[in-house]
């Protein structure tokens, strides 16, 4: 579990993140929503330590990220995964050679184990073999997202952030990344962070999800809940779409029947 | 100037961070010899074609500019010799190679940071700017004896082409003048000089690349400032070293 107490951050006294609060659970898709420029990265990025926050904690399963040493951040740092919103693979190394990195840089196997693993963990997302030793620009987006996933599983982590993982992708590709996603926290009871303003994606795997808008929480709950609540920060955020708004006009038209 | 002190300040923690330790010896040592091929061999193609023309132009300029029958022959041979020694194969040498390799250490790096792979490290736990700057410092400084070895040679070899093919100088006089008054320290010197200004390329170059924050035109910019503030560090750094060793 990650637990969020009051961040607070700002960037050349620009404040960007008012006091926010939140708990994120292990086994879930905790899901952080909004527009964008509302805030969404850089509380991932503080969450993570990226940025650090002005004021406030961030607690791994208690373990305070702001009162950790350097050596114990680096240690918190393997337990952790993260799905960049451009897949950040390396460009220097083949499919294979990605997944393989943070086993080389940090594990004690063997090669043949570690290409082992690094073969479990692709075919995990369901990458074929022929496609291990192309690299990363022989490859589409959708590919290069999943590779990015195996990666951040190589170390079987106890932290998934993924940074808008369905940017750049098409609404098929995109919900079998969402898919793939929630199977890998539920199989391996990860906390996964999610950083997102796709509604497939909300309304697919949004287990738990806090709404930011202009740097401060605006809503919490799931994703059974966005259709019931009544906030307008909320209904201004999921019935922007035409869609959204007759799939609700419908639901009152149900419920007033 | 305060921005030039905040870059300094922010150089020298960067360094501290190329040369603290490493999290994985064996993957760090296993880069440097690609970087030398990269960084060095690489450049090789470019230092033999600029020294040898530069040997040649050089001598034939010596001799038609210095037709005064009290300067004697052999004086092209020793001005060539201790110009590619002294400045050519150090100075010269570093200022061409930090317009070739230094923007290309400033590109790699700054598009790996723009393209969020020196983030994606940092996750990791990996000190990103050891795993990526450290061999391409070791890289460029290993390598810099070997091409001033080199720009010296081919240079003088152009020399000597002048005197075996045209009958501007007899090669009896310009291999006189080769060998006339030389100091073996000057080679030292050279050598020296050029590891100095191997690891300000390499390491300004990187700490541009490391820096740049945004998109194409960042990183196209971090390779401009890249060569540019190389080449004036590397002059400064060059009027300190001759002071040091030379007088």
């Amino acid at each position: 579990m990650i637990e969020v107490k009051n961040i607070n951050k700002s960037f050349d006294g620009k404040q960007i993140l008012y006091d926010i609060s939140a708990q994120f659970l292990g086994g879930n898709v905790n899901q952080i929503i909004g527009q964008s420029g509302s805030g969404k990265t850089v509380l991932m990025k503080s969450i993570i330590g990226l940025f650090k926050a002005e004021s406030g904690e961030v607690l791994y399963d208690g373990r305070n990220l702001q009162e950790m040493t350097e050596k114990e951040i680096k240690i918190l740092r393997r337990e952790v995964g993260m799905l960049f919103q451009g897949s950040a693979l390396f460009d220097s190394l083949t499919v294979l050679g990605n997944v393989m990195y943070p086993l080389e840089m940090f594990s004690s196997m063997t090669r043949i184990e570690m290409e082992k693993r690094a073969k479990f963990c692709l075919e995990r997302v369901n990458l074929i073999d022929e496609k291990h030793h192309l690299f990363p620009g022989e490859i589409s987006g959708g590919m290069q997202k999943r590779v990015a996933i195996a990666r951040a599983i190589a170390l079987n982590p106890k932290y998934l952030f993924c940074d808008e993982p369905n940017s750049g992708l098409d609404p098929v590709t995109s919900l079998v990344i969402d898919k793939l996603i929630s199977d890998i926290t539920k199989e391996y009871g990860i906390t996964t962070i999610v950083n997102t303003h796709d509604m497939n994606s909300i309304m697919e795997t949004g287990d738990h999800i806090i709404l930011i808008k202009s740097g401060r929480k605006a809503w919490e709950g799931s994703k059974n809940d966005i259709f019931e609540e009544g906030n307008q920060d909320l209904e201004d955020f999921v019935f922007a779409s035409d869609l959204f708004k007759s799939i609700r006009k419908k639901k009152t038209e149900n419920n007033n029947q | 100037m305060k921005r030039l002190f905040e870059d300094i300040g922010r150089y020298c923690q960067l360094m501290m961070r190329v040369f603290s330790r490493t999290d994985n010896r064996r993957m760090l040592w296993r880069q440097v010899p690609s970087e030398m091929v990269k960084l060095g061999t690489d450049s090789i193609l470019l230092i033999a074609i600029i020294s040898i023309f530069m040997g040649v132009i050089m001598t034939m300029q010596v001799i038609l500019n210095t037709e005064n029958p009290l300067l004697p022959r052999y004086t092209t041979g020793l001005m060539l010799r201790d110009t590619y020694l002294l400045e050519f194969s150090s100075t010269i040498m570093c200022l061409l190679l930090a317009g070739k390799v230094g923007s290309n250490i400033a590109s790699e790096i700054g598009s790996m940071r723009v393209s969020e792979q020196i983030d994606a490290m940092e996750i990791m736990g990996v000190n990103s700017a050891n795993y990526l700057i450290f061999p391409k410092i070791m890289g460029l400084v290993l390598f810099m004896p070997i091409l001033v070895t080199l720009c010296v040679a081919l240079g003088l070899i152009g020399g000597v082409g002048v005197a075996a093919f045209t009958d501007m100088i007899t090669m009896d006089d310009f291999v006189y003048g080769l060998q006339y008054a030389f100091i073996p320290f000057y080679f030292t010197y050279s050598v020296i000089k050029s590891i100095v200004f191997g690891f300000i390329i390499s390491s300004v170059s990187a700490f541009y690349g490391y820096y740049a924050y945004g998109g194409a035109l960042a990183v196209g910019r971090a390779s401009t400032n890249a060569v540019v503030k190389s080449s004036i560090i590397m002059l400064l750094m060059d009027i300190v070293l001759t002071d040091l060793m030379l007088t």
